[in-house]
């Protein structure tokens, strides 16, 4: 039998929710410290044992039974959990109420608790972002540092500044809370955040990136299960995700962001995930906002349908760019924008779009502005200019894939070369 | 072909180290699943053996005096053996070195089986 990282990681924020269930919130570190040994003890005897059929029952086996240990041993020097102060202090209620904290209904809710907490509004949003990933995905601060291009002593400050903020609430976020509606939208942006960083962000090892696109569907998904979380927008936001993700298989060969231009091997697009993805579209489509993961998601959805670059409704797309960029301005939407323009109205348009967008400043370190200026000259037919581009562009590159990619179609606009004109 | 034990060695830091995340787990479950079927394909695994508690009480002396330990927190413990069959000393300790707890910074104690020849 194999075991994919996903249950791990799929456990380790489930232990750690029901943990601190039962621990409370400011003893979060405590909780963190059951599972890793847990693990630590699991593999152990898997190592020399085998595989069992169930390790994650197994896993929750072991973190139950350290916590009824621990709970003991501690019950009179610590406090525990607020709400269960009574229920523990005797041997009647302790068992049940551990096994309780550890049931399916009760994990989901405590995940949730605990995502809505990681999106406290003192905290800003790396480090909100960061707390997710550390506690309901797993990741230790080096992997979120290496997800984020960041030095690894800079996340641990980070993750530990939201830990005391966390520690401090004393209690975890009530779902029941008339307040959920503006934290709902910080989870949701969060969560939005994670998925991006996979899917747009320079990190080189497409392991990772994937891995993050992953845990963000897994914790939006997540949020569905919770009716005061499953709003239109939320189900936008989670069909917009598999669309996406749809395409990873095919985006990690480089093209990067100048997809939309480049024929890609559809073959290779996951019809599953798009499915899924157009049925949540449709199902979020009920209700008065038209909220940017809406339009998002449509113009994904629009994509991922079409058979060909020709076959695409470039018409629809600038319609829905130009919606986008009335409710999310940003000088990404306005890239994108401009070459959906080039595609409807040929290479002269889209270079006079792509001039034409305000804040041209915050692209300056963005190699697909002058990639897409590039790509534009060349069907224009201006080889040199277009070639100018592309070789500022692979300047700009932030990994050796996007570099590769660039210096290649920068040799393709050399003249007496014959290029694949897509 | 002689017996040998494998006494696995690590700190307990370096336990939490390797196992203790999600990532890690994975890649060290992965790691010993493929070791270990390694030594059993080519015949080499006599019995898989165990993994040890950390912690437990020391017999000592005339008096038979009761400790905790021998263990403290820096020190290498034995987490766990195994018995494996090899040639000799040598390709005992030429097969250890496929094991993946020297990437995580513990040790392999190899100890030959002493033989009893009547």
């Amino acid at each position: 039998m194999d075991l994919s990282e996903h249950l791990f990681r799929r456990e380790y924020g489930r232990l750690v929710a029901a943990l601190t269930r039962i621990f409370g919130v400011h003893n979060l570190a405590l909780a963190e410290d059951v599972v890793q040994d847990a693990f630590c003890r699991a593999l152990e005897v898997w190592k020399v044992r085998g595989i069992p059929d169930n390790p994650g029952a197994w896993l929750m086996a072991v973190a139950k039974n350290r916590a009824l240990d621990i709970v003991r041993k501690e019950r009179t020097a610590r406090t525990f959990a607020p709400e269960l102060s009574r229920v523990l202090e005797s041997e009647w209620t302790l068992a049940p109420a551990v096994e309780e904290a550890f049931s399916g209904s009760m994990i989901r809710d405590e995940q949730l608790r605990m995502m809505f907490s990681c999106c406290h509004p003192r905290l800003s949003e790396d480090v909100q972002v960061a707390l997710v990933l550390n506690i309901l995905c797993g990741f230790g601060a080096s992997e979120v540092a290496s997800a984020f291009l960041t030095g690894r002593a800079a996340i641990e400050k980070r993750i530990a500044r939201g830990k005391k903020v966390l520690a401090a609430s004393k209690r975890l976020f009530d779902l029941s809370d008339a307040e959920s509606g503006a934290r709902l939208s910080a989870v949701r942006r969060a969560l939005y955040l994670l998925f991006n960083e996979g899917y747009h962000g320079a990190s080189a090892e497409t392991a990772v990136r994937s891995e993050l696109c992953g845990e963000a569907i897994r914790l939006t998904m997540l949020l569905l299960e919770f009716p005061g979380a499953a709003s239109p927008e939320t189900r936008a936001l989670a069909a917009l995700m598999h669309l996406h993700a749809a395409k990873l298989p095919a985006r990690l060969d480089l093209a990067g962001d100048l997809n939309p231009l480049l024929e890609q091997e559809r073959s290779r697009w996951d019809a599953a995930l798009v499915q899924q993805g157009l049925a949540l579209l449709d199902e979020s489509a009920s209700g008065p906002i038209v909220s940017a993961f809406h339009v998002e998601a449509a113009i994904a959805a629009i994509h991922a349908t079409a058979s060909s670059i020709e076959a695409t409704n470039w018409d629809a797309l600038v319609s829905l760019y130009d919606r986008l960029m009335s409710i999310a301005p940003s000088p990404i939407v306005a890239l994108n924008r401009a070459i959906a323009v080039g595609q409807r109205d040929g290479p002269v348009r889209g270079l006079e779009a792509l001039h034409a967008i305000a804040d041209l400043e915050r692209l300056s370190n963005y190699p697909f502005y002058p990639a897409a200026l590039g790509e534009l000259e060349l069907r224009d037919g201006n080889r040199s200019a277009a070639r100018a581009h592309f070789s500022t562009a692979a300047t700009l590159a932030r990994n050796e894939a996007e570099r590769r990619f660039l210096e290649k179609r920068m040799r393709e606009c050399e003249p007496l070369t014959i290029h694949p004109q897509s | 072909m002689s017996q040998f034990l494998y006494l696995y060695r690590m700190t307990e830091a370096a336990r939490q180290d390797n196992m203790g995340t999600p990532e890690r787990a994975q890649q060290s479950m992965q790691r010993w699943m493929a070791w270990m079927n390694d030594l059993d394909a080519k015949g080499h695994l006599k019995d898989r053996g165990q993994p040890l508690e950390r912690t437990g009480k020391v017999i000592r002396g005339q008096q038979k005096t009761v400790t905790d330990g021998p263990f403290t927190e820096a020190k290498d413990l034995v987490g766990g053996f195994t018995l494996v069959e090899a040639r000799d000393i040598d390709q005992a300790v030429e097969l250890s070195r496929g094991c993946p707890i020297l990437e995580g910074g513990g040790s392999v104690e190899v100890r030959p089986v002493m033989k009893m020849d009547m």
